[in-house]
């Protein structure tokens, strides 16, 4: 028998449980769909501009392989191995350790409740690009007329055209996690991700075709050799492959459980880290070549118009669209590839906090989704369909990914590493079935390189952050926004793991039936056929 | 473009679109290679 009858008839019952990808291939396409977001669009670009162009590929090179693709295997290790999302799975290594668990899905639902208000933005973008609504002054038409932002306050003043598309949003991504594992995030990354990556590559050739592309390239790849001597340019790469690969919080622990025990999870993570990189330096292609077009039609530098972020998206590019021959199909390109890579990387962190409940109360996949979807969307729907959204976002945005996401993700790589100790036990289970093999070299990278690459990245946010308040918004904005909820996930995170587990959870290492060297056919109720109930808590 | 931006573009093009290129293909074959031990420890 081949190994694929495991991945379809011969299911476990666990699998069966939770939830499991129906092959190899739909778990890399979840796993593309979850890397490639917002930030390989709108950031890439901009910070390889800004940190020596060309020359920016030697350190985000030495970043993805020393740093990015060891990261993401060790939490493919984990959540392959311990067969749980990321707070049953840490508790698997050790029970005490199961808040590092709850912090990374904290963070996940933060994310959510901002992430979706973007995603809402573009699809209202996608719809405007057709008659360019927004007219001779794009950055007004955003601020204004379409976000209505006024001062730097708290308001409830709902703005309709916002709370629309939002609420559609929340619709689809509610449909698509009640659907399931396969059903739902798998099905929809195996039709978005190769949708994603044909509508983007239009718009790079389209954009390659308006006047101006090569200043663009030019800006973008033009080494500057000297940058490599700086140590906040490492920083930069170091800090892109990370933010840019989701690990480090909790999906690639979630989505590696779901794939089957005798997959090979070393090459998977090969062509996801590559695959992540290779959608970066499309979009960076593809950006560039469109603001060297506005650049020469404004008769400025390219880096009067080179921009990152919602700056990018929602003024640089609508006013490209409204220049360029053809420029509503390069918005509905555009703003259609955010859309898709958006809701792609919203499902995975959904699931995070999906499987995490389902995990610990034992609950139905429909009353997990709700329990979790309905209030991260109605917390979403309050904070940012109001004229006051925009702050909000962009302070809890910055926080959460710097102080949130960096943090826990260098403390539990510390603990697995130094601590438990674990990482030889962890590249044994990747080797039984991956290949290249891992060795001595991945535990160093994991152990050393990596955490002191986190830890520049974090150091030299500390500084700025600490040196001037964050984009000069004001300090209750930022106590409450920003320091106060780094602050907070960590210490709710633990004591939601003081609660207790579900009847028979087994805790205490990877469950029965999770060995990867194990036959793969063992009589009923053998070790390859056993649920989750044995060594119980 | 100037010389040194276009070299730039091909060796970052070259490294990573190659390097994606050489993981899908060893995924591939050693998937091939599994399943043909995995069928003749079945058999």
């Amino acid at each position: 028998m081949s190994g694929s009858v495991e991945r379809t008839a011969g299911q476990t019952a666990e699998q069966k449980r939770r939830g499991a990808f129906s092959s190899r291939r739909v778990f890399i396409l979840a796993a593309i769909g979850s890397a490639v977001g917002l930030g390989n669009i709108w950031r890439f670009p901009y910070v390889a501009y800004e940190n020596g162009g060309g020359a920016f590929v030697v350190p985000y090179l030495v970043a993805l392989l020393t740093a990015g693709i060891p990261f993401l295997l060790l939490d493919y290790a984990i959540g392959h191995r311990h067969r749980g999302s990321a707070p049953l799975s840490f508790a698997r290594l050790r029970r005490g350790i199961e808040g590092l668990g709850w912090w990374q899905v904290g963070i996940c639902a933060v994310i959510a409740v901002y992430y979706a208000a973007v995603i809402a933005w573009a699809v209202r973008y996608t719809f405007f690009s057709l008659d360019e609504a927004w007219g001779e002054d794009p950055e007004g038409f955003f601020f204004g007329e379409f976000l209505q932002a006024g001062d730097v306050e708290i308001t409830t003043d709902v703005v309709a055209g916002v709370l629309v598309p939002l609420l559609v949003v929340w619709l689809a991504v509610l449909a698509i996690m009640a659907l399931g594992v396969q059903r739902g995030i798998g099905a929809t990354s195996v039709v978005f991700i190769p949708v994603l990556v044909l509508a983007f590559a239009a718009l790079v050739v389209q954009a390659l075709f308006l006047d101006g592309a090569g200043e663009g390239l030019d800006a973008l790849f033009t080494p500057d050799w000297s940058a490599l001597s700086s140590a906040s340019v490492w920083a930069a790469a170091f800090g892109q492959i990370f933010f840019s690969l989701s690990i480090g919080f909790g999906i690639m622990i979630t989505y590696a459980s779901y794939v089957g025990r005798r997959e090979d999870m070393i090459g998977s993570g090969l062509v996801v880290g590559f695959s992540n990189s290779g959608f970066e330096l499309l979009a960076g292609i593809g950006v560039f070549a469109a603001l060297g077009f506005m650049a020469q039609t404004g008769g400025v530098p390219v880096d009067e118009v080179a921009s990152d972020g919602i700056g990018l998206a929602f003024i640089a590019f609508p006013t490209i669209i409204s220049e360029a021959p053809a420029g509503a199909l390069i918005g509905v390109l555009f703003f259609g590839s955010l859309v898709i890579a958006g809701i792609t990387s919203l499902v995975s962190v959904l699931e995070v906090v999906i499987s995490a409940v389902r995990d610990k109360l034992d609950t139905g996949r429909l009353t997990a989704t709700l329990v979790v979807t309905v209030p991260v969307a109605v917390i979403s729907l309050v904070l940012f369909s109001t004229t006051s959204g925009i702050y909000v976002l962009d302070v809890v945005d910055h926080f959460v990914n710097q102080y949130g996401i960096l943090v826990v993700a260098l403390v539990s790589m510390l603990v697995v590493a130094w601590v438990l100790r674990s990482l030889t036990d962890l590249s044994g289970h990747l080797n039984v079935h991956g290949r290249p093999r891992i060795g001595a070299g991945w535990r160093v990278l994991v152990s050393l390189v990596a955490p002191v690459g986190l830890a520049l990245v974090l150091g030299f946010a500390l500084k700025d952050d600490l040196e001037a308040a964050y984009e000069g918004y004001p300090d209750w904005l930022l106590l409450v926004f920003g320091w106060g909820l780094v602050v907070v996930l960590p210490v709710v995170g633990f004591l939601v793991a003081r609660l207790p587990w579900r009847a028979g959870t087994h805790l205490d290492g990877p469950p029965p039936g999770s060995d990867p060297a194990a036959p793969l056919h063992a009589p009923a109720g053998g070790p390859a056929d056993a649920g989750s109930e044995g060594g119980t808590r | 473009m100037s010389a040194s931006a276009i070299v730039m573009m091909l060796v970052a093009m070259l490294v990573i679109w190659g390097g994606l290129g050489l993981a899908v293909v060893s995924l591939i074959r050693h998937g091939a290679v599994e399943e043909r031990a995995e069928h003749r420890r079945d058999l």
